[in-house]
């Protein structure tokens, strides 16, 4: 079905504006086109389909659901909320307290902060419709697993310790409150009718579409540069063996880029078509959208500089991991992509 | 005279919430004050974990999202 962007880029790009598919600007173009086409309607449709799904889900049951869960499975749940559950980044330090003051851990709060703006639902459809779905599910896979990692690492390290002082006395004084098997309960959804879904759902796509077509747009264009610009090959040739120092670089690389998950996608889709190594690529992608300076700067507010320093460096660390893993099996992994 | 606070860490949703309460109560010749509440501490207090939310008297009437035109002036009747 979604052949038909392809369709339509041809007779666009070659036809209509005349280009020759066998230039650089040619080739540019076409990228540019299909991929644009095909983002924004994949984006119009899904966003409006899983708002309505989940118009009921909001944080204060979300919340309730990990606090009753055992602590391992509190990371699990936590990163796996991360990634479905729609949030500003705004509000992540309202979140941040509420968990906190719930007694909620500090390393599953941060599994969900960590995974939320790695995986959404934006990011899954358009890997999905650009790099198949064996790449999608690893990404989802790896994406929950810097979350989950990162939480557990806080946590051995009792990171609590170095939250702001108001923090941490809300999270001491309800982490100590006895706590009885079915005290949390988990609030009733509530009923919505279906228009109320449906507004919902209206206002979601519009919140969402309205913020990030931008993204998508420069994204877009910088995939499509490379995609025209660099030679075939250059990357396979002199990165191609996924060289051990290739992935801190790439790391450190996406480390002062900030985007968000949407922008990132089209520039690694072409960085992986044109032989970038995947751990590689995931390396620099996974730093661009996860480690970003605004983020740091709003949680100054609840934390000291000793821990968003250690958070920084545990994300790093994670990315590099990721990267190095996926370069060993990523042959294997993928072939055939 | 109603006090309305607008709980947020300072994005531009807050910002809109506070200008559309008080563009709300101009239309209806009605006289409000709209205070904003940034501090963190503060917004714990108050149990919010989606902000824009909007609270008159210390009590939480709605959150997560920039209220729409019907719902502020619901707030501003007598």
């Amino acid at each position: 079905m979604l052949d038909f962007f392809t369709y339509f880029a041809n007779w666009l790009a070659y036809t209509v504006f005349g280009l020759d598919p066998a230039t650089r600007l040619g080739t540019s173009i076409h990228f540019f086109i299909e991929d644009t086409t095909k983002i924004l309607f994949l984006l119009v449709v899904m966003i409006y389909v899983i708002a309505l799904a989940r118009a009921a889900l909001d944080l204060e049951r979300v919340r309730a659901y990990i606090q009753g869960k055992h602590r391992f499975a509190g990371y699990l749940f936590g990163s796996g909320f991360g990634a479905i559950t729609p949030f500003c980044s705004c509000s992540s330090i309202p979140l941040f307290l509420g968990f906190t003051s719930a007694g909620i851990p500090l390393g599953i709060t941060m599994a969900f902060l960590f995974t939320s703006p790695i995986i959404n639902e934006v990011a899954v459809i358009m890997l999905w419709s650009l790099l198949g779905w064996k790449f999608t599910l690893a990404y989802v896979v790896i994406g929950m697993a810097v979350g989950i990692f990162g939480g557990m690492i806080l946590d051995t390290l009792k990171a609590e310790r170095w939250l702001k002082d108001f923090a941490a006395k809300a999270y001491q004084k309800a982490a100590g409150a006895p706590r009885h098997p079915g005290e949390a309960e988990v609030p009733q959804a509530r009923k919505m009718t279906f228009a109320e879904r449906h507004q919902f759902a209206k206002d979601e796509l519009k919140e969402i579409v309205g913020r990030i077509w931008k993204w998508v747009l420069i994204g877009v264009g910088l995939g499509a540069a490379l995609h025209g610009f660099v030679p075939d090959g250059w990357f396979a040739e002199n990165l191609g063996s996924g060289q051990w120092w290739s992935v801190p670089v790439a790391a450190f690389a996406g480390l002062p880029l900030y985007s968000n998950a949407t922008g990132v996608i089209p520039v690694m889709e072409s960085l992986i078509m044109k032989g970038l190594p995947v751990g590689t690529t995931l390396a620099f992608c996974m730093s661009t959208v996860a480690a970003s300076f605004p983020e740091f700067i709003m949680l100054k507010q609840v934390m000291t500089f000793r821990l968003l320093g250690l958070i920084f460096v545990i994300l790093l660390a994670n990315f590099m991991v990721v990267g190095w893993v996926i370069n060993a099996i990523g042959p294997w992994l993928f072939a055939g992509l | 005279m109603k006090t309305f606070e607008v709980l947020g860490t300072g994005c531009k949703k807050c910002q809109t919430t506070a200008e559309s309460i008080e563009r709300v109560a101009s239309e209806l010749g009605q006289t409000v004050t709209v205070e904003k509440v940034t501090d963190p501490a503060k917004i714990m207090e108050y149990q919010v974990m989606s902000t824009p939310a909007v609270a008159i008297n210390g009590e939480v009437i709605h959150s997560g999202s920039v209220p729409d035109h019907e719902k502020i002036v619901g707030w501003l009747k007598p």
